[in-house]
């Protein structure tokens, strides 16, 4: 690392491996529930343990990009950040606001809205919580000596990000405009401006483990948030298709829906090729893993996965099925999760001074959480297409095709069990790198 | 060859344009002339109900107009397939509901509370849901099968 400040970033990325285990937790949670195993029911039944897997899926996320711009931004805008104390104000309330919700959860205090289950009068502290930390970071990029591309990207999509919160925090009378402006949120955020901010970590990581000059990879990054919103703004529609709008959506939202795979394509391709053109081969094998890996799962799991059912004709069978879990698990793993375990795979030997290079750990991590959350996509995948099949066209009843459907389960806990030992040999990892030190300033490779 | 500022221009001119259209078709879905909703019935019954429906997260479990957890059933066209009176009696339910087993949490609600979240029921039931309502519909069951 380059300025003393990065170093709370490490915190940063300390409280995601904790709240990543939860999250993995709560998913099992739900898995055994859905094998008839509610044994927990009473004291965490099913729709508790859903809000909090989802909830912390969100805030481990954020935390993690928050973390990746706590690193990125001083390097990029070369100097410390404007206020280390503020930052790790701003770090323990984040991690309070967030263990208030999850105890919360338990005791039936939640909003009741899918991903936006976070009640009101916490959301305003959320809001506090994420102003202090873009006056941090655009404050640190405003006095700083350079603002480059990857910067303003960043910081771009974490303001957006900001900004589109509010619109989750309107209460309507109708679930009809509840909804559509519930996907303002949820959709511009995993479909939008989180692009801009898994573009910005993407191509500061390129610039840094390829060695491809900075001015070719910020051209491509423009052109790929471009194609990003050029098709996810409109593509917003395919969550309008059946929800009580006008049809006018099944037309918008079918033509740019089906264009949304093109900007992740775009992504994978360029990550590859800016690997081939890189002349530098940087000694960290992991995060070059992480970071290709998570250009080209988005690209399947964001990309084909979701044109898979995006369709107005296909979607009228599949909305409300197993097959949007499928989906969702994995693109959210491959666009966000895996951008997330990069940067922390580059900057945890720059942090800590340990170049625990490609240990066997290390790539036991990448290779089980891979499979096996390819494992559990393919167990929701079939769960999903046999569900849409026995309900919507056979017409059988919900409960029955549950039923039908346990042994898939089974199976997708076998394979979330080898998805968790990855995680855990990750976390091992990380915990084995020790605190981040002041010895470890300008040793970065 | 594309330049970087011929770059930024696509994305700055891209976003933009894509951003106004889809404010433009926000405001032309919200006309009252192209609502599908009969937002006008929305009375202080189904605005409980919503209410009692969101501060139990009964999303969390099962989906309503096609959105949610796809852990219990699909509630858009309940009072159709089950009847007002099968509704009531699982919402004011002292013990855990369970078909087949599936645990339901216990409510215990009053009537009050059962028959607004009723009448939120009713309201949903009559969206026009561009033809998902018929694939959700216990009527489209009779229709194939005759």
């Amino acid at each position: 690392m380059k300025y003393k400040s990065q170093k709370i970033a490490y915190w940063f990325f300390a409280l995601c491996m904790l709240l990543f285990s939860l999250q993995i937790i709560y998913g099992f949670i739900m898995g055994f529930d859905r094998i008839g195993l509610q044994g927990l029911h009473d004291i965490i039944p099913f729709n508790t343990a859903r809000a909090v897997h989802t909830n912390l899926l969100v805030v481990w996320l954020l935390t993690g990009f928050m973390g990746a711009a706590y690193y990125i931004i001083p390097e990029e805008a070369q100097r410390e950040l404007i206020s280390i104390k503020w930052a790790y104000i701003q770090l323990a309330s984040l991690a309070l606001v967030g263990v208030v919700a999850i105890i919360g959860f338990h005791f039936n205090h939640w909003e009741g809205r899918k991903f936006l289950e976070i009640p009101r009068e916490l959301d305003f502290l959320v809001v506090v919580n994420v102003l202090l930390f873009l006056g941090l970071i655009l404050g640190t990029l405003f006095k700083g000596k350079r603002k480059t591309t990857t910067a303003l990207v960043l910081s771009m999509g974490l303001l957006f990000a900001a900004l589109l919160y509010l619109p989750g925090m309107i209460w309507f009378d109708s679930q009809v405009t509840d909804s559509f402006f519930r996907w303002w949120v949820v959709h511009l955020w995993v479909e939008g401006v989180w692009e801009l901010i898994m573009g910005g970590i993407l191509s500061y990581l390129l610039i840094k483990l390829t060695g491809v000059d900075r001015e070719v990879i910020e051209k491509w990054l423009y052109v790929i948030i471009g194609l990003t919103f050029l098709s996810g703004v409109l593509g917003t529609g395919h969550h309008y298709y059946y929800i009580g709008v006008n049809k006018i959506w099944l037309i918008v939202g079918g033509i740019f829906s089906a264009l949304e795979p093109l900007a992740f394509l775009a992504m994978a391709l360029f990550a590859v090729n800016m690997y081939r053109k890189g002349e530098k081969s940087h000694p960290n094998k992991i995060a070059l893993f992480w970071t290709i890996g998570s250009a080209i799962v988005s690209f399947i799991g964001a990309g084909l996965l979701g044109f898979a059912h995006t369709l107005p004709q296909t979607n009228l069978y599949t909305h409300g099925t197993l097959v949007t879990a499928m989906h969702g698990h994995y693109a959210f793993w491959g666009a966000y999760a895996m951008i997330v375990l990069a940067i922390i795979s580059y900057a945890l030997p720059n942090l800590t001074g340990r170049k625990r290079y490609n240990s066997v750990q290390g790539n036991a991590a990448f290779w089980l959480s891979n499979i096996g959350i390819l494992g559990m996509t393919v167990a929701f995948g079939v769960a999903g297409v046999a569900q849409v099949y026995m309900e919507r066209k056979l017409k059988m009843e919900f409960m029955e095709v549950q039923k039908e459907t346990e042994i898939h389960f089974v199976v997708l806990l076998i394979c979330a069990t080898m998805f968790t030992v990855g995680i855990g040999l990750f976390i091992y990892d990380f915990i084995k790198y020790g605190r981040p030190t002041d010895e470890a300033l300008e040793t970065e490779n | 060859m594309l330049s970087k500022s011929q770059a930024r221009a696509f994305f700055l001119g891209g976003t933009l344009v894509t951003f106004l259209v889809f404010i433009g078709l926000t405001i032309y879905s919200f006309m009252p002339k192209n609502d599908q909703t009969n937002h006008g019935k929305i009375d202080a019954q189904v605005v409980k109900g919503k209410e009692i429906w969101e501060s139990n997260n009964c999303m969390g479990c099962h989906t309503i107009l096609g959105e949610g957890a796809y852990y219990a059933p699909e509630l858009t066209k309940v009072i159709d397939r089950r009847g007002e009176a099968y509704v009531k009696a699982v919402l004011m339910s002292k013990e855990p509901w369970q078909p087949r087993g599936r645990k339901m949490v216990a409510y215990a609600m009053t009537e009050d509370d059962a028959e607004a979240v009723v009448a939120y029921f009713k309201w949903i039931g009559k969206i026009d849901l561009n033809g998902f309502d018929r694939v959700v519909s216990p009527l489209a069951k009779e229709n194939n099968q005759n």
